[in-house]
């Protein structure tokens, strides 16, 4: 009785679109009509044989790779570099909570500045140091986005996964951890016997949970390039989004748009088991 | 163990690097905030500016019709509204499921999961069908269409955190209160919420901050000033071939300042509801 608004409202927000997405991509509905004649499979066939869905697939792909890697990595060097005894490592840890508190959309906009061809303090600090000779425009070139834009994510989300870390390392026995040192174990042996299977858990949780948020990023992508240049920077979620709404097919755009929903589909039993692994015990 | 001197000077000295990257883009665009387009455009860039500019942000919270603060601050206005409102209607939802979950056991536990599944799911596939829903109830471009449409962001979440909180509080009270015939409303009114006030503090910082952040649905649903949010207001100036970066970064930090105090309260809830899932990487 008192779970059936909620049960309501997500039925209505969240179970019927779903539900009309499955059905709208089964047809050639357009925007602007939004009912078109049932065609089946027709959908994603093309989408299966269109090079722009091929291309966009393979740029997800990558961009979560790459980020997700740099982010589990860099996180967890700085969880471990911040849980050494340092002075002033109340503010060390503290300032962490920034960038994971500013607005993608600022965070964007801040990298879009720091990378701008004409004044940006990227080109500014290189070529001040010597490393680059003139101003590059690095979100400009089809070489250079989507890494830049990996890059800004970086930034934003590696705090996040230093802080779960640090705090999975609270949990990290001392004791064993000197054994193991008066034992001769090397600092990489210690890491990965002692330390590593203590943070395993909630760093496999923050992993997948970064690679639910990878996989449908659109508003970091959209603020900085659009996509551009030459559809360098073209995840899945901007090619439905022009799929639908810029070239009105909304049947095909659907389809395009499960087919982001099925990669995260994957991803999201294997967190949704995480957590109750997590709560069975 | 007593680590080296210079091993220990090391370590700082990788802090401080970490401490002033994760500054970086902040500090980046606060300076091009109070930087003038001749001082930004002069090479070599000074990296000190000789005088504060403070005209973005004096344009900015200008209350003159038409003018660039009266755009800022209605975006502000229609964020506010947006996000305390769904935050409102999801809270009245939420909680009694949240409780329900909580103190009933077994049954329903596939439900909630189900329930935490859905706001993981890329909005792009719920979104064609949604945009076809406001508009056939003519709420397209309108707050409360959004406040609505974002409810099935906030109410997944909400629920999952609150339920996590209310599993934490002890059951002896509320067991005595019905004992002593009192409704389950009642006892939840009066009895579960005075002692879950600081969770449900935390759950509306919380889904504060997500709304603040929110843009798919915004770009998407509206498409003017009555009801653009700041994030639409921020991602239109920033990717349009504007000039004038100084009131955009002003635009930004003003943008950034409420999530980034939100974030600093919510530091140590943070890392724990991230450890017990279901908040947001």
């Amino acid at each position: 009785m008192m779970i059936a608004p909620l049960a309501f409202g997500v039925l209505i927000i969240i179970g019927w679109p779903f539900l009309d997405t499955l059905w709208l991509s089964l047809t050639s509905a357009q925007l602007t009509q939004y009912t078109g004649p049932f065609v089946g499979l027709d959908n994603f066939v093309r989408a299966f044989h269109s090079p722009q869905v091929r291309e966009a697939l393979q740029t997800t792909i990558i961009f979560v790779a790459i980020t997700v890697t740099a982010e589990v990595v860099l996180g967890v060097l700085i969880a471990l570099l911040l849980d050494q005894p340092l002075y002033g490592r109340n503010v060390f840890r503290a300032l962490l909570i920034l960038p994971w508190a500013l607005p993608t959309v600022v965070n964007a906009m801040s990298w879009r500045l720091i990378y701008n061809p004409d004044f940006g303090g990227l080109n500014a600090l290189l070529t001040q140091i010597g490393l680059i000779d003139s101003y590059q425009s690095w979100i400009g070139s089809p070489s250079t986005a989507l890494y830049a834009i990996a890059v800004a994510d970086v930034w934003k989300t590696v705090p996040l996964v230093a802080m779960i870390t640090l705090a999975a390392l609270q949990g990290v026995s001392r004791e064993l951890l000197e054994a193991a040192r008066i034992d001769g174990a090397s600092a990489w042996a210690r890491f990965r016997v002692v330390t590593l299977p203590a943070i395993l858990g909630p760093l496999t949780v923050a992993a997948v949970l970064r690679t639910i948020e990878g996989v449908k990023v659109f508003d970091l992508i959209w603020v900085m390039t659009r996509g551009g240049p030459v559809n360098s920077t073209k995840t899945m979620s901007i090619q439905v989004y022009q799929e639908a709404f810029a070239n009105f097919r909304a049947g095909s755009g659907a389809a395009q748009g499960l087919l982001i929903v099925l990669v995260s589909m994957i991803m999201i039993n294997v967190y949704i088991a995480l957590l109750r692994r997590q709560a069975s015990q | 163990m007593k680590q080296p001197l210079y091993l220990r000077i090391l370590l700082h000295l990788a802090a401080i690097l970490v401490a002033i990257v994760t500054l970086a883009p902040i500090v980046w665009l606060l300076l091009v905030s109070i930087s003038t387009t001749e001082h930004l455009t002069t090479l070599p860039f000074e990296w000190i500016p000789d005088h504060l500019d403070l005209s973005n942000y004096r344009q900015l919270l200008s209350l003159a019709d038409n003018s660039r603060g009266d755009l800022f601050l209605g975006a502000l206005q229609n964020t506010m509204i947006v996000a305390f409102g769904a935050t409102a209607v999801s809270l009245c939802v939420s909680v009694p499921a949240a409780w329900a979950f909580s103190r009933i056991r077994g049954r329903h536990a596939s439900l909630l999961y189900v329930v935490v599944a859905t706001y993981m799911l890329p909005p792009v596939a719920l979104i064609v069908p949604l945009f076809a829903l406001l508009n056939a109830f003519d709420l397209l471009n309108t707050k409360l269409g959004l406040v609505l449409v974002d409810c099935s962001i906030v109410m997944p979440f909400m629920t999952w955190l609150l339920k996590s909180n209310f599993d934490n509080l002890p059951h002896e009270i509320e067991e005595a209160a019905f004992v002593d015939g009192a409704g389950m409303l009642a006892v939840l009114r009066k009895v579960t919420l005075p002692m879950a006030k600081p969770a449900l503090a935390t759950a509306i910082l919380f889904a504060i901050l997500l709304l603040w952040d929110e843009f798919f649905y915004a770009f998407i649903l509206t498409n003017d000033n009555r009801s653009q949010t700041l994030t639409v207001a921020i991602a239109n100036l920033a990717s349009g071939r504007v000039s004038d970066y100084g009131l955009l970064s002003a635009a930004g930090l003003l943008t950034a300042l409420p999530p980034l105090i939100i974030g600093v309260l919510l530091q140590r809830a943070l890392v724990s509801g991230l450890a017990q899932g279901g908040v947001k990487g």
